[in-house]
């Protein structure tokens, strides 16, 4: 069993969510993330995702966009955000780590080198926005090879019969995009989403976690009710841009977010 | 649509309005083409229950390419029956310009199966394809996955998308629509890439000698037709794609010419 699915299993016994955060690798400045890391996970964060910068972020909405153009400012390619990883399991071998991007970085370094350096620089899993199961044959061998974990995304418009392909397809969680558009978007319907999670988890054995406009803890216990995590994206990023030129300052806004969202999910599932 | 190109093509834009459109200007990454597709695929996401998405261009995730291209092959069927009908049999060579590849595409398809046909699709080289200022990924680029489709792509080591330049908006996009990739791989199609000055050339000259104002997006096929020729005898045709008018790009020459026309 993978560290991610230990880590799942291991939340859910508690009587917990898990709680998964995501920041752009680089963004604000690469000498901040593994720090940043480190801080998400003592504020209670279960599973780290991991964004690689891209130059065409086709998922994300502007607060994301902008991350990864202020990550590439940096020049931080694939190479430099497993790095990254390894520097963060230098201190901490416990606490997941997702990476979530596009596929043409990883099609540059190549699926089995990718493998390689991800499996030797502590990466569990792996989300590709934009490479559908349907597609990902070679790429699954590569990391089944390693242990890795791919995972991949289901829609508000994803059909049962492809819902069960994708499942299928998925190891250590599955992701539900719990709106129709781009990261960051507003106006989630809690009830909507509540309702689509429980149909789709009688359909599969796999942990299911929800992303994309869960923003803090109001967004994320009602879900987190009845998913079995959330993922906070770009709440968590907008405090990049806020915080952009106070490194101590971010410390203190990403801690006190990520300690909100950790205790409304421990209240609503207590 | 990319505010670079907002402004490049002020005059389409102006004429996408009079036809009721609404042209939303796009500010991020390069601010062109590639930008526009991004954004497009963002909007269609999220309006995806009352939105259909159209490209203009044979690139994409499946089968908008194949629709894109069974479309304008009516440039192809028609160019193909009008040829065999005014000079008789098959011309010797088929030259278009290449960015995504629609109207190459559109003129190659119906002349895929006539072997004797030489395909000829021109890249834009910008400022020269050694100094890494162009568009043209066929000709210097490197197999890639983006905008849902595998094809050549304008790309550095890391897998991270290039910048393009040309002086023509319609061609200054990284990709290519994947099936010039594979009629380049299996050598039914040549591409080639001529530069910004020498379509200006190819511009201005015909201008002069016909009175025709070609885009500068089909003056590169046009630059390429010239220096191609001189290697044919007399009695070989050549049929050239004049896929655009060169109204909307009057002042963008004007302004290379440093002609105010406002």
């Amino acid at each position: 069993m993978g560290r991610l699915t230990s880590t799942i299993n291991a939340v859910l016994a508690r009587g917990q969510k898990s709680l998964v955060a995501y920041i752009v690798a680089g963004d604000p400045h690469p000498n901040q993330t593994v720090s940043l890391m480190h801080t998400l996970v003592a504020e209670g964060v279960d599973i780290i995702e991991l964004g690689v910068p891209f130059t065409d972020p086709e998922a994300e909405g502007p607060v994301i966009q902008m991350a990864h153009e202020r990550a590439l400012v940096h020049e931080v390619t694939l190479t430099k955000v497993l790095e990254m990883v390894a520097a963060f399991r230098l201190e901490d071998a416990v606490t997941p780590v997702v990476l979530m991007g596009y596929l043409n970085p990883i099609e540059a370094m190549g699926y089995e080198a990718f493998a390689d350096a991800a499996k030797i620089c502590g990466v569990d899993g792996l989300i590709t926005v934009n490479l559908p199961p349907e597609e990902a044959g070679p790429l699954a061998i590569a990391l089944q090879d390693k242990e890795i974990d791919p995972i991949y995304l289901l829609a508000p418009t994803t059909t049962d019969a492809r819902a069960a392909a994708v499942c299928e397809a998925s190891r250590g969680f599955v992701y539900y995009v719990s709106l129709k558009g781009t990261t960051g978007s507003g106006g989630l319907d809690i009830k909507a989403v509540c309702e689509r999670v429980e149909h789709l988890k009688s359909q599969t054995g796999l942990p299911l976690f929800v992303g994309f406009g869960i923003k803090d803890g109001a967004t994320a216990a009602p879900i987190a009710a009845v998913a079995d995590g959330v993922v906070v994206g770009s709440a968590i990023v907008t405090l990049m841009a806020e915080f952009k030129t106070s490194p101590q300052g971010l410390e203190l806004a990403v801690k006190e977010l990520v300690r909100d969202i950790r205790k409304a999910l421990n209240a609503s599932n207590a | 649509m990319g505010s670079e190109d907002i402004q490049r093509q002020s005059l389409n834009v102006y004429r996408m309005k009079l036809l009721g459109a609404e042209v939303v200007p796009v500010t991020s990454g390069s601010r062109t083409l590639k930008d526009a597709l991004n954004e497009a695929m963002r909007d269609w996401v999220t309006n995806v229950d009352d939105t259909h998405y159209i490209i203009g261009t044979v690139a994409g995730p499946h089968p908008y390419p194949m629709i894109v291209r069974d479309l304008q092959s009516v440039i192809g069927r028609e160019a193909r029956a009008q040829f065999a009908r005014q000079q008789g049999g098959l011309p010797d060579a088929v030259m278009a310009c290449v960015g995504g590849g629609s109207n190459a595409m559109g003129i190659f398809y119906p002349f895929l199966e006539d072997e004797t046909v030489r395909l000829i699709g021109v890249e834009a080289a910008g400022d020269g394809i050694m100094t890494g200022r162009h568009a043209a990924p066929l000709t210097d680029g490197i197999v890639g996955v983006l905008h849902g489709n595998r094809t050549y792509l304008m790309q550095d080591q890391a897998g991270l998308i290039s910048e393009t330049h040309s002086v023509s908006a319609g061609l200054d996009y990284p990709g290519v629509g994947p099936e010039h990739a594979w009629l380049k791989d299996i050598a039914r199609a040549e591409y080639v890439a001529v530069t910004d000055e020498e379509a200006l050339g190819a511009f201005r000259q015909l201008n002069l000698l016909e009175g025709i104002l070609p885009a500068l997006e089909s003056s590169h096929a046009l630059a390429y037709a010239v220096e191609f020729a001189a290697t044919l005898r007399k009695d070989q045709n050549i049929i050239v794609n004049l896929s655009g008018r060169g109204d909307k790009d009057i002042p963008t020459m004007a302004k290379i010419d440093g002609i105010s026309i406002g």
